[in-house]
């Protein structure tokens, strides 16, 4: 049984390599763009604060699915074409950095008024104060809940098969309906576990990282 | 006269909490501002740390102008004007409002820093200087969930008098005090008034006021009811409404 694990190996890195590509660029470019989200959705400026609102209910209230789809299938139809990688994360980008807009809006809410205004009559400018005082307690209080969507989004890469990319669950699905063998889908399921497990861990040292103060 | 402050009026709605306050503020002074709550006392100090816009009147900080009544129109310091009063004025907040990620030694080199770019060892010196003064040294490195609520107090006085404020305001500064405290809190106070400052105290602790002050404002409903010396205040009660609110 071994060998024929290690025959599987090749495929299934390829297609973890393809995962986990998606999953870092995601998340790499979406936590920014969430933190730009939650600030438009906090702007004293209706236009902005709705448009904002509009678009985080757009992305949490239709599937990722239908969303991949739309952008690599529907949009050629208008002559808006990308390829098949670039369409997949444009989708899970915007998709991804509505929920954590949400999030990075309830941390900031959360923060005391009383920083705000310490900040002020010590006469730190709003983008210091954001920068140096706001940002950093946010992020601690976030963490939980920002951990909650990594492990959603480990997970959520396996969408992307529906535009034909090769990833972890595709390897998988291929190796067991030609070998006729439940093998490489519990080694596929077994890889996410451990992703996922690996990705707690970080998440729970950063917290203690970040439990220096109360 | 580092403070001047003259026929300021504000209102939430249509509620008016201040009605044209005036009183000033010399160097050296510990000026109480006494009354009881939803007088008005916060709202003064709120507005002249720029926290809150009044609606009418003019504020002077050391010279410069927060507000100003221009042709029965207010106009407002310049965010460059305000820079140099922000410079000028000191506030310690009731909470006190610490950074809590932020050590003791942080707290209080953040502004020097990062709003007025005065180097990191220029900013720590004074730094040290402050939290000598205030018997802190030891704590330097701590975080705010580590102090006690007296500790607390002194480090917030220490981020405040970082910038070497003309006027330094504090918001019911014994709330949160065991009484054994309170003496010292006095006596950094008065220390503070001898180091040239002007100090502003928001209370409603007529004894603190009685120990502390040289001058004593009484506020009911917006308004200034009296305002003396601290002798002449205690020695000749006759007010009814300031008789209530002692007794």
């Amino acid at each position: 049984m071994f060998g024929y694990i290690y025959t599987l190996l090749p495929a299934m890195i390829d297609g973890l390599i393809t995962t986990l590509k998606v999953f870092f660029i995601t998340l790499i470019l979406s936590i920014p763009l969430g933190i730009l989200v939650s600030i438009g959705r906090l702007s004293k400026i209706k236009l902005i604060s709705k448009t904002t609102e509009l678009y985080i209910w757009v992305m949490r209230g239709t599937p990722l699915m239908l969303q991949i789809v739309f952008v690599f299938f529907g949009l050629p139809i208008i002559g808006i074409t990308f390829d098949r990688f670039t369409a997949v994360l444009i989708a899970f980008i915007l998709n991804y950095a509505a929920y954590f807009g949400e999030i990075f809006r309830g941390g900031m809410e959360s923060i005391d008024k009383g920083q705000y205004e310490a900040a002020k009559v010590l006469g730190l400018t709003p983008y210091k104060t954001f920068i140096r005082i706001i940002l950093p307690q946010m992020f601690k209080m976030v963490l939980p809940s920002i951990a909650n969507e990594v492990i959603t989004l480990v997970k959520d890469t396996s969408l992307v098969y529906i535009v034909g990319i090769g990833e972890l669950l595709r390897a998988g699905k291929i190796a067991s309906n030609r070998d006729v063998s439940l093998i490489p889908l519990a080694m596929v399921g077994i890889i996410y576990l451990l992703l996922t497990a690996i990705f707690t861990g970080i998440f729970n040292k950063t917290e203690r990282r970040y439990s220096y103060y109360e | 006269m580092v403070l001047q402050v003259d026929g300021l009026n504000k209102s939430f709605g249509d509620k008016a909490v201040l009605k044209d306050v005036s009183f000033q503020l010399n160097t050296g002074e510990i000026l109480a501002i006494i009354g009881p709550s939803g007088a008005g006392k916060t709202t003064i100090l709120r507005c002249i740390n720029g926290l809150e816009k009044s609606d009418k009147g003019t504020i002077k900080i050391d010279g410069a102008y927060l507000c100003r009544d221009h042709n029965n129109k207010i106009t407002y310091a310049t965010s460059e004007e305000m820079k140099f009063i922000r410079k000028r004025i000191g506030l310690v907040f009731q909470n006190y409002n610490l950074f809590p990620h932020m050590s003791v030694m942080e707290n209080i080199i953040e502004a020097p820093i990062n709003a007025f770019g005065i180097p990191k060892v220029e900013a720590e010196d004074k730094a040290l200087e402050l939290l000598n003064i205030m018997g802190l040294t030891d704590k330097r490195d701590s975080y705010p969930f580590e102090l006690s609520g007296g500790q607390k107090q002194r480090v917030a006085i220490a981020r405040a008098c970082a910038l070497n404020p003309k006027i330094m305001c504090l918001d019911e500064p014994t709330s949160a005090l065991d009484p054994e405290l309170r003496e010292g809190i006095a006596n950094i106070i008065e220390d503070l008034a001898k180091d040239n400052m002007g100090v502003l105290i928001i209370t409603h602790d007529m004894a603190f006021a009685e120990r502390v002050a040289h001058k004593i404002i009484f506020m009911e409903d917006g308004k200034i009811i009296k305002e003396d010396s601290k002798d002449d205040f205690f020695n000749n009660l006759k007010d009814e409404r300031i008789k209530r609110f002692i007794t």
